[in-house]
């Protein structure tokens, strides 16, 4: 497929911005202060900055290095390799369809939870409101108790937006978009840190947030969970990166551009931990409880906890309310439209479609899916496929990609390309970073199996985690598997299965 | 605010937002350069 079929960012800085966007989700606000007030506070951010430098920037080289290489999108990439390696390309692709099919969903929440900011809707109970009055939530995941229209029409509205930006195609929709998307989440993550950080209180909840704990620097699992903060919120090892990469010019920057985006996304983080602590710091303050009791994380921070801390503020609590929940949008906007073009663009190029006959077939099946969170006991599918497709199916897929690229090809030829193209150059502790951190991975992979055998996950029977969770691995692998063997393009085969990517870089098998 | 605290954040802070101030600087004048 030409460049003008597939199109190109705009500039550099459109592929930043989108690259950061994708990068930059609701983790960051609700997973990563959490994360490091519960690990050695800012003890842990040693090993997360040491995380970044030798796991998340390394990766990103190596994706951002392939995509630009090949001009293809995950299946592409692997494909080019060997076509034996093509499955692992749609087993990324499917795992970035599955996380769309629920993202999509807790963004159309973030809408109606903007829209309930403006009158304090929640009340006092802002628990009884996420759970009764809002979704209604049934008492079982295997009762689905129908559709919630409150959630429909808002999950419809998110559905219309990243469908109508995405049909703009690359320069004129994603890459607007995120010129529009990210400034003013940086805005609205100021004005929530700027107002908290007035708030009474607020230095006891950076204090939590930031206090060095250094024992916590001798325990392992301290380690695996900041190889884990990095490694989830990159947006790497499912496809997306390869897709954006694809995009890039031809004499596009590798080395760089990938310290841009890992940097960007961390700087993100801290800012976002800094407004979150300071403002659950007041609440700590205004209840008379210590900073770790109203600590949460995830669906709880979100929903719970920060309704309350909003309907506590002494004032403009209302404003920050809409500020806070838009922030959420912002950030889910940027990379759920990343999510959605990665799979696209697979598809695009293995079947040569245009870009709305892919859009389009992506959009129905995904749309339909994800009215299945869309009902009253959609919250329990969430929770679980969330689970199933973070904690293994992007394990799995990342574990798969760095053994290919770390141990069975002499991937030196990757770093010399991307050192060719770059501001400044990696050197070869590049390829021990990709080894490494494959043997890390291997290590969490091999203790999240341990650990959920012995402790199903949130105490769900084991027949809903089979359904919800193992069901949609294997829906995903068998997916993988379909589509890998389908007959492809014309055009795919000349470029990928015919004209691999071994005689130019010299990606040969490493049989040293 | 504790200063054990305070060295962390400030520490951390400017290795992120510096690092990520000083790579987009670099950007920049590289592309500056490729456009004349």
């Amino acid at each position: 497929m030409s460049v003008e079929h597939r199109g190109e960012w705009g500039s550099r800085m459109g592929f930043i911005f989108a690259a950061i966007g994708s990068a930059v989700g609701l983790g960051n606000i609700w997973r990563f202060p959490y994360t490091v007030a519960s690990n050695g506070g800012g003890a842990f951010l040693i090993p997360y900055l040491v995380a970044l430098l030798t796991a998340g920037i390394p990766i990103l080289i190596l994706e951002f290095s392939l995509g630009h290489k090949t001009r293809h999108s995950a299946p592409g990439v692997f494909g080019h390799l060997n076509k034996k390696y093509e499955v692992i390309g749609w087993f990324q692709s499917l795992i970035a369809f599955s996380i769309t099919t629920y993202y999509i969903v807790i963004i159309g929440w973030a809408v109606s939870y903007a829209v309930y900011a403006v009158t304090g809707a929640w009340g006092v109970d802002p628990k009884g409101f996420l759970f009764g009055t809002y979704l209604q939530l049934t008492d079982s995941p295997m009762k689905l108790g129908g559709l919630n229209m409150k959630v429909v029409i808002p999950l419809l509205i998110v559905w219309g937006v990243n469908y109508g930006v995405l049909r703009l195609g690359i320069k004129k929709g994603l890459e607007k978009a995120n010129k529009i998307f990210m400034p003013l989440l940086v805005i609205a993550l100021l004005v929530i840190v700027v107002r908290g950080i007035t708030l009474p209180g607020a230095l006891d909840g950076l204090d939590y947030f930031l206090k060095p704990d250094f024992s916590k620097l001798a325990d392992p699992q301290v380690w695996l969970s900041a190889y884990g903060q990095i490694f989830f919120s990159l947006s790497v090892c499912f496809s997306i990166m390869y897709a954006y990469s694809s995009y890039l010019p031809k004499d596009s920057d590798i080395v760089n551009n990938a310290f841009i985006t890992g940097l960007g996304n961390c700087s993100f983080s801290l800012l976002s931990g800094i407004g979150v602590f300071s403002v659950l710091g007041y609440m700590a303050y205004s209840q008379g409880v210590s900073v770790a009791e109203v600590s949460s994380a995830g669906v709880g921070l979100a929903f719970i906890v920060f309704p309350q801390a909003i309907s506590a503020l002494p004032g403009l609590s209302r404003v920050i309310g809409v500020v806070f929940f838009a922030s959420l949008i912002f950030a889910g906007f940027s990379s759920s439209m990343s999510l959605i073009e990665s799979v696209v663009a697979a598809i695009r190029d293995k079947f040569d479609l245009t870009r709305n006959q892919a859009l389009n077939r992506f959009t129905l099946i995904s749309g339909l899916l994800s009215l299945l969170i869309a009902t009253r006991g959609g919250l329990y599918i969430l929770d679980i496929v969330d689970y199933a497709t973070n904690q293994y199916g992007i394990v799995i897929a990342g574990l798969a990609e760095l053994i290919i690229f770390g141990w069975f090809f002499k991937t030196d030829s990757i770093r010399e390309y991307a050192n060719s193209l770059s501001d400044f150059t990696v050197g070869k502790w590049w390829l021990v970073c990709i080894r490494g951190t494959s043997i890390i991975l291997g290590l969490m992979l091999f203790l999240k199996i341990k650990n959920t055998i012995h402790n199903p996950y949130e105490g769900y029977s084991w027949l809903a985690l089979g359904i919800y969770g193992l069901g949609v691995l294997i829906a995903v692998s068998v997916g993988a598997v379909i589509l890998a063997n389908k007959k492809a393009s014309k055009k795919f085969e000349e470029a990928i299965y015919k004209n691999g990517i071994g005689n130019e870089i010299k990606l040969d098998e490493n049989k040293d | 605010m504790s200063t054990g605290a305070i060295v962390m954040g400030i520490l951390t802070g400017t290795i992120l937002w510096g690092g990520f101030g000083l790579c987009l600087y670099i950007a920049l004048k590289s592309d500056g350069k490729k456009n004349k």
